[in-house]
């Protein structure tokens, strides 16, 4: 107890850092993913085909792989700087993002196909199809694995910590310095990421009840 | 299965397409372009900063990291599966006192990140104990530790999707509840299940990249150190390229195991698989997990 409370100020900054990355990686990740799904069911040839290519490609790709990228080799691109947080935050939402996109095709699946058949007897065209009639009702379906998307990214944050961003993996690291005990430290850091995983997993419940569907 | 989504494009639909098409790969192709542009720019594909990865010496060492990636992939793989397998039949149990441990286990270490698992068995256990282990063993144990709880749920749901029937037969006929387990309700879920099973594997493989963090010598970790060789130019780029090329590869080889399996397995009829209605859904919660 004593290393927290005697530390509390880093525990502090690194879990708001994490949180931080999560609410804003998550933000941009469903957009993207969003974008991205919605290109693998269009009519468009072009837009299908790189849209699977993303998506094949950054699936198979480590996510330390994809943070080493952004974090050392941007750099060296002379492109306008940014800094080790906005890096993270850029290739948390690019691996995400992936996930989100072939979860919310796979809900796509699960919208009855009357539906799409109605809104297409009705004259709307794919874009409308699309937004007004099917994604609605395949957010609703895809809720639990949208959440485990969505936890496995506030788990993710911490590889981060590898690439100089002060969020909680990297309390170890800083507490090392005060000689704190790092088993210790570490199981405190645990703990909150299973407080943190329970909040989520609460909300999901809420959400679930909340935007239920009769079917 | 997308057709439904839009109708059979007329003359004006697939002119529109068209247009469509054309401006998507001209916007596709100006963002890879513009990547492409600067790498150029900045003098990534120049000869000089791949040099060092023309040396035998430098290949060998990518070879044995690649070898060090394998060899931490192969023995977590075994290791989830089996504690996979033990935690699943563990929480099927129908006593509560056998049960319940079990249930916390899987969502505990379900919970807590990999790389938090890795720091805690290299940073933080040793030095408690007063014992030292290569950082190969915290890779290999958190990872069987965490890939092991999930392939727990995964088996779990294989077998409850299994048609009751199965079950209640196999007690019909007098198998014990061993039995049952062993040789009707296990095997059946293990096949209908066999896809998402390999596509976690691919997330074992991909995760041993966290090595790289707790200084296992793995791809990333030689990929870092060559990268940043200041004689042949700090070459990051060109060995980050050489890195994703490697561990894309691997991936994409479990990722056609897993295709090749699911298609093996619709084939045959004799899978129950899970039940009619859910496999959609199902496989969107496959998708999530496989993260």
């Amino acid at each position: 107890m004593g290393t927290l409370l005697n530390n509390l100020d880093i525990f502090t900054i690194g879990f708001r850092n994490t949180v931080i990355l999560f609410l804003v990686s998550g933000f941009f990740s469903l957009i993207l993913g969003t974008l991205v799904g919605a290109m693998r069911v269009s009519p468009i040839p072009a837009l299908r085909t790189f849209g699977t290519l993303y998506v094949n490609v950054v699936r198979n790709t480590p996510l330390t792989l994809v943070m080493f990228f952004f974090a050392f080799g941007y750099p060296k691109l002379g492109l306008p700087e940014i800094d080790f947080t906005v890096s993270a935050i850029v290739a948390l939402s690019i691996y995400t993002a992936t996930y989100v996109a072939e979860v919310l095709r796979a809900g796509i699946n699960t919208v009855p196909v009357g539906q799409a058949e109605a809104a297409r007897a009705i004259g709307l065209p794919f874009t409308q199809t699309l937004t007004l009639i099917v994604l609605p009702q395949a957010f609703r379906s895809v809720l639990p694995p949208l959440f485990s998307v969505l936890i496995a990214l506030l788990k993710n944050t911490t590889v981060a910590a590898g690439f100089s961003v002060t969020e909680a993996g990297a309390i170890r690291a800083y507490l090392a310095e005060r000689g704190e005990p790092a088993l210790v430290v570490l199981l405190w850091v645990a703990f909150f990421f299973v407080i943190l995983v329970l909040i989520l997993a609460q909300l999901q419940r809420y959400f679930e009840k909340k935007w239920k569907v009769a079917r | 299965m997308s057709s439904v989504l839009y109708d059979a494009p007329g003359a004006k639909a697939r002119a529109r397409h068209r247009i469509f098409g054309v401006i998507s790969v001209v916007v596709i192709a100006a963002i890879i372009g513009f990547v492409v542009w600067r790498f150029a720019e900045t003098g990534q594909f120049s000869a000089a900063k791949w040099q060092i990865f023309t040396f035998a010496r430098v290949q060998q060492t990518l070879l044995q990291a690649t070898g060090a990636t394998l060899s931490a992939f192969g023995v977590a793989a075994v290791g989830s599966l089996a504690l996979g397998l033990f935690l699943a039949v563990g929480r099927l149990s129908d006593r509560p006192w056998v049960s319940t441990p079990f249930h916390w286990f899987t969502e505990l270490f379900r919970a807590i990140p990999v790389l938090i698992l890795m720091m805690l068995l290299y940073y933080g256990l040793p030095p408690a104990l007063g014992v030292k282990w290569p950082p190969y063993t915290a890779v290999v144990v958190a990872l069987i530790l965490y890939n092991g709880s999930v392939l727990a749920e995964v088996f779990r749901a294989g077998i409850e999707a299994l048609p009751k029937g199965q079950r209640e037969a196999g007690m019909a006929i007098g198998l014990r509840k061993s039995q049952v387990m062993a040789s009707i309700l296990l095997p059946q879920a293990v096949r209908s299940m066999l896809p998402v099973i390999i596509s976690q594997l691919v997330v074992t493989l991909k995760d041993t990249a966290l090595g790289f963090i707790v200084t296992y010598n793995e791809i990333l970790f030689q990929a870092k150190f060559f990268g940043s060789q200041v004689q042949y130019g700090t070459p990051i780029i060109p060995s980050s390229i050489v890195a994703g090329v490697l561990y894309v590869g691997m991936c994409l080889i479990l990722s056609g195991l897993a295709k090749l399996a699911e298609r093996q397995l619709r084939r045959s009829q004799r899978v129950a698989g899970p039940r009619r209605g859910a496999p959609a859904l199902s496989a969107a919660q496959g998708a999530a997990d496989k993260i």
